[in-house]
């Protein structure tokens, strides 16, 4: 019996197990729209495409699935491309649907018509324009199968009107054949023991992992590993929460504003195992002063990762948690009494750094402190919530004040940082995680940019909190201005505003405004309360306070300035 | 350092927007670029001559690698090889000169494959060297257009960059 396009591919959507979908209709998409009506799959209309892509993103971050969404051809495609290359820089699983003009018509300018493949080329794992209905579910296939295996991303579908509307005889197609694409998930025996044997031997070692532990669901047996030879453990912004926090081999963060102890480590550090981490410019500093006393063994699935920034010495070409496997396998054919006093003494010296210089700020009982916010929001929370950031301070004070202990917890975006993705982010991994809190803590200039999601977020009941850290600037540019601009706050300061009560009001949202330290904690109890409708509180904030400790740019990590408190 | 590289790739639309990108968007130079059918009617194969460092040829190879439609890259100048390229050279040619420019292409191998009152086209194909040479000694005489295919290599030995196997699509990771 044969189907219209668009019949197959909903189809399709439900055997890879579509349950959500984000998407904005469209002229060419009005078929494939008539489809889902009848759908029990979950179809979200975000108020603008990038909210939904960044929804989507969300909803993959902390479900690990794969995130799907919709836009219409032209510019409901085009206003998707940011929410592509968030997810494409953290290697997160998306399938990304575009409607697109018919075949006939393409090339021709015709209405709405935007060569999206081109324009997203060098932000999609890889992409498809579907010129034959006979191809729609093997490509549908494809793509799914990209997203997920190997280094997950983005993988783009563009659909013509005319393509969707034909029919085909062909259904969902469940094996996938790439001639040219298999991902290696085993490292190579050889080069794991050769890893090993370095830390066998290693003084001074150090594992650093990145977001490459979470997206292959590895912390388990980093776990494992860590503490059967009793490791400290350093992460990148993107692993935040892929190790526990607190746990006695936890050392914290490192990079631009990780903290002091992380950044110590790395520095004097004689072995680094890298971990699904891929030395980002942020994470290292200035590359000549990085870790130069440390040989260097590198964990990554993919093999464009290694020896990119930093040259590593053992490089393994894997998947995080199938290498882990092999690795614990081994560990036993090693002697680690040898070097055990040295690690202990290692381990000593590590935890001095960390009582030496923690995160810390001056708390005050006049002005709200946003530090203090986030603390506040660990406590009510009891560490379970799932929280997103925008980009900036916020960013900052909520990796470096919260303290996460589930790898699906921490949803930032890290490699791209894209501001406005918390908010439509924290709605996706609400309908994900609905029975989790879900905290979007934002700042002031961040929220502005995707706040129409406040309208998607009440439509389908969903409760997440937005604790925006108003301090009327764009705080990280301001910071900036303020260290090496000589406090020249040009076009930084974001003194109109709207009323965000009232504008969380208009809404049908809960709004609070919090200006005295000791309202915060009362108002975050508060919120908790409110169930199945956003709440946005927007917490008014020490304007000038900066996110130490900072490594300037150009400065290798020890060389950190640090504030007073 | 110079290098050849070959790239196997699935005869799929808008492959050779993906490589190209993935130098431009990279910063990296195709010195030139060829691209031709094989003997399966599915997969093409490139020539691409690109010019770096060992750090960049390998993140070259690593980045072709990663693309989805890649079967198989291989850098020629890694290997015994032999490389050619074809060259049109439109060089003026009066009757005073005719006769000293046929002999410099006879030396060369050359040949005359248009003629006229003003001037030859020569066709010469061999290793850029040897065409660089050509063009050198004919500049004299007023080149008027030149036209070159750009580099294509083979490896010495009976073996086929074209017949791949499991194995080379697994090597290709390590
Ligand atoms: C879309 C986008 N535009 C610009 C920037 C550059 N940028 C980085 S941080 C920042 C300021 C963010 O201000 P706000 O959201 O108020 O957060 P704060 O730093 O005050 O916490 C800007 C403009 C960005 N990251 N993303």
């Amino acid at each position: 019996m044969s189907k219209t396009g668009a019949e197959i591919l909903v189809e399709c959507l439900k055997k890879h197990g579509v349950d959500l979908i984000f998407g904005y209709p469209g002229g060419v998409l009005l078929s494939i729209y008539d489809k889902l009506f009848d759908s029990d799959i979950l179809h979200v209309l975000p108020r603008h495409e990038q909210g939904g892509a960044h929804a989507a993103d969300g909803y993959a971050r902390s479900t690990g699935k794969v995130g799907v969404c919709f836009g219409t051809s032209g510019p409901g495609a085009t206003n998707l491309v940011t929410g592509i290359a968030t997810a494409y820089l953290d290697s997160i699983p998306m399938v990304v649907f575009t409607g697109q003009v018919s075949t006939n018509l393409i090339g021709g300018d015709a209405f709405q018509e935007a060569d999206i493949v081109g324009i997203t080329r060098p932000i999609v794992k890889h992409s498809y324009l579907v010129k034959d209905v006979d191809d729609i579910a093997t490509v549908i296939s494809e793509a799914f199968y990209l997203a997920k295996t190997g280094r997950p991303g983005p993988v783009l579908v563009d659909l013509p009107k005319d393509v969707i509307a034909a029919k085909s005889k062909n259904s969902c197609a469940s094996d996938v054949k790439i001639v040219g694409y298999n991902p290696t998930y085993e490292g190579h025996p050889m080069q794991i023991k050769k890893m090993i044997k370095l830390l066998e031997n290693a003084k001074s070692p150090v594992i650093l992992i990145g977001g490459g532990v979470k997206l292959s669901n590895a912390s388990e047996e980093l776990l494992r590993f860590v503490e059967a030879i009793n490791l400290p453990v350093v992460s990148s912004l993107m692993g935040i929460g892929a190790f526990p926090n607190p746990h006695k081999n936890w050392v914290g963060w490192a990079g631009m504003h990780g903290n002091y102890a992380s950044n110590m480590a790395l520095t004097e550090a004689d072995y680094i195992i890298a971990i699904g981490n891929r030395f980002s410019d942020r994470t290292t500093g200035r590359l000549d002063g990085y870790a130069v006393k440390a040989k260097k063994a590198q964990i990554d699935i993919d093999p464009t990762s290694i020896d990119k920034n930093v040259k590593v010495d053992v490089p393994i070409v894997g998947d995080c948690k199938t290498v882990l496997k092999q690795v614990l396998h081994y560990l036993g054919d090693f002697n680690w009494e040898k070097c055990k006093k040295d690690r202990e003494d290692w381990l000593k010296r590590i935890e001095y750094w960390e009582n030496e210089r923690p995160f810390g700020y001056k708390f005050s009982d006049r002005i709200i402190k946003p530090q203090y916010v986030v603390e506040k929001i660990y406590e009510v929370t009891g560490g379970d919530a799932i929280i997103t950031t925008e980009v900036g301070q916020n960013q900052m004070w909520a990796a470096q004040f919260y303290k996460f202990k589930d790898p699906r917890q921490f949803i930032t975006s890290g490699g791209l940082g894209t501001m406005g993705f918390g908010f439509p982010a924290a709605i996706g991994a609400k309908l994900g995680n609905p029975d989790k809190e879900v905290f979007d803590i934002a700042g002031d200039g961040s929220f502005l940019m995707n706040m129409q999601e406040l309208c998607t977020a009440v439509q389908y009941r969903v409760g997440v909190k937005v604790a925006i850290l108003n301090n009327k600037f764009l705080g990280m540019i301001r910071q900036w201005q303020h260290l090496f601009y000589n406090k020249r706050y040009s076009n930084s300061c974001l003194e109109c505003q709207p009323d965000f009560v009232k504008l969380a009001e208009s809404y049908g949202c809960v709004g609070f405004k919090v200006e005295k330290p000791s309202e915060v904690e009362n108002v975050l109890r508060e919120s908790l309360k409110i169930k199945n409708k956003p709440v946005l509180m927007d917490f008014n904030v020490d304007r000038e306070e900066n996110v130490y400790p900072m490594v300037p740019a150009g400065a290798a990590l020890n060389e950190m300035v640090y504030g007073e408190r | 350092m110079r290098h050849i590289i070959s790239v196997l790739v699935e005869n799929k639309f808008g492959v050779l927007a993906r490589i190209s990108g993935l130098f431009s968007g990279r910063g990296y130079n195709i010195e030139s670029l060829s691209v031709n059918a094989t003997e399966n009617e599915n997969i093409s194969i490139m020539t691409i001559v690109t010019r770096g460092d060992d750090h960049v040829i390998d993140q070259i190879i690593k980045q072709l690698r990663k693309l989805v439609n890649t079967i198989k890259v291989r850098d020629v100048t890694q290997v015994e090889h032999v490389e050619r390229e074809l060259i049109l050279v439109k060089v003026h040619a009066t009757q005073r000169t005719r006769s000293d420019i046929l002999n410099i292409i006879d030396t060369f191998r050359g040949k005359v494959v248009d003629i006229n009152k003003e001037s030859l086209v020569i066709e010469m194909t061999g290793d850029q060297n040897k065409l660089n040479a050509l063009v050198d000694v004919l500049e004299p005489y007023g080149i008027i257009e030149i036209i070159r295919s750009g580099t294509i290599a083979i490896a010495r030995g009976s073996k086929s960059t074209t017949d791949f196997t499991k194995q080379d699509i697994k090597n290709q990771e390590e």
